[in-house]
């Protein structure tokens, strides 16, 4: 059977291309492409890199567990989330949503779920780097 | 009992694993209890979750001598 959903954890650059040609379908007439990119400032403070780290089995497992979720509830024909893991610099990619459905906002909306489940369920954390120390995004008040 | 960590819990720890003295039939909530008397700083953490044999776990949960037992300190991926 022809695999409809792909999920990868990389410590190598990501390629947008990869996963619009993964998500590519005959029926599909709508493919909403979610892009995460560091960005140079938190809270005004400016961010010099970042690093990511995953507890890759589970970080897998859970991101597969969105992609099954968003197949239930949406007419979701196709679907790639491609995480990075390791130093990222301003700009990079660190994470990427592919989603493809017949309509456009279905797409919209399953991808959307999709990345707001992820930053909420999916081992994987990000610590900023300022130029006078770092911290762990999120684990404190 | 072995347990790994990551992100934060890593950095309290001092390394990617800490040793919980484990008691038969020991929850999950048995666990907290025992990381948060060993390493006060987690109380300050918004959450601390365990996962067992990379699901998260209820409280309530019974560990196994050979589960992979993980910390999991508030995720930040995206």
């Amino acid at each position: 059977m022809e695999k409809k959903i792909d999920i990868q954890i990389s410590d190598k650059p990501l390629s947008e291309q990869t996963c619009l040609e993964f998500v590519a379908h005959p029926g599909a007439g709508g493919i909403v492409n979610f892009i995460g990119t560091v960005r140079n400032q938190t809270k005004g403070k400016a961010v010099i890199k970042l690093e990511f780290e995953a507890y890759v089995p589970m970080a897998i497992s859970e991101m597969r567990k969105i992609a099954e979720r968003t197949f239930q509830q949406w007419p979701v024909q196709k679907m790639a989330i491609h995480h990075r893991v390791g130093t990222l610099t301003i700009g990079e990619i660190a994470v990427i949503i592919s989603v493809a459905c017949p309509h456009r906002k279905a797409a919209f909306d399953a991808c959307s779920f999709a990345i707001d489940t992820l930053k909420e369920t999916v081992p994987i954390w990000k610590k900023e780097f300022f130029e006078n120390g770092a911290v762990w995004v999120a684990a404190h008040p | 009992m072995k347990v790994l960590t990551f992100g934060i819990a890593k950095d309290i720890v001092g390394g990617p694993e800490m040793d919980i003295p484990y008691s038969e039939g020991m929850s999950v909530l048995a666990l907290k209890k025992a990381v948060l008397k060993n390493y006060p700083q987690f109380e300050k953490l918004n959450s601390l979750a365990i996962a067992v044999n990379n699901e998260y776990a209820d409280d309530d949960l019974q560990i196994r001598p050979t589960d992979e037992v993980v910390l999991i300190p508030p995720v930040s991926g995206g």
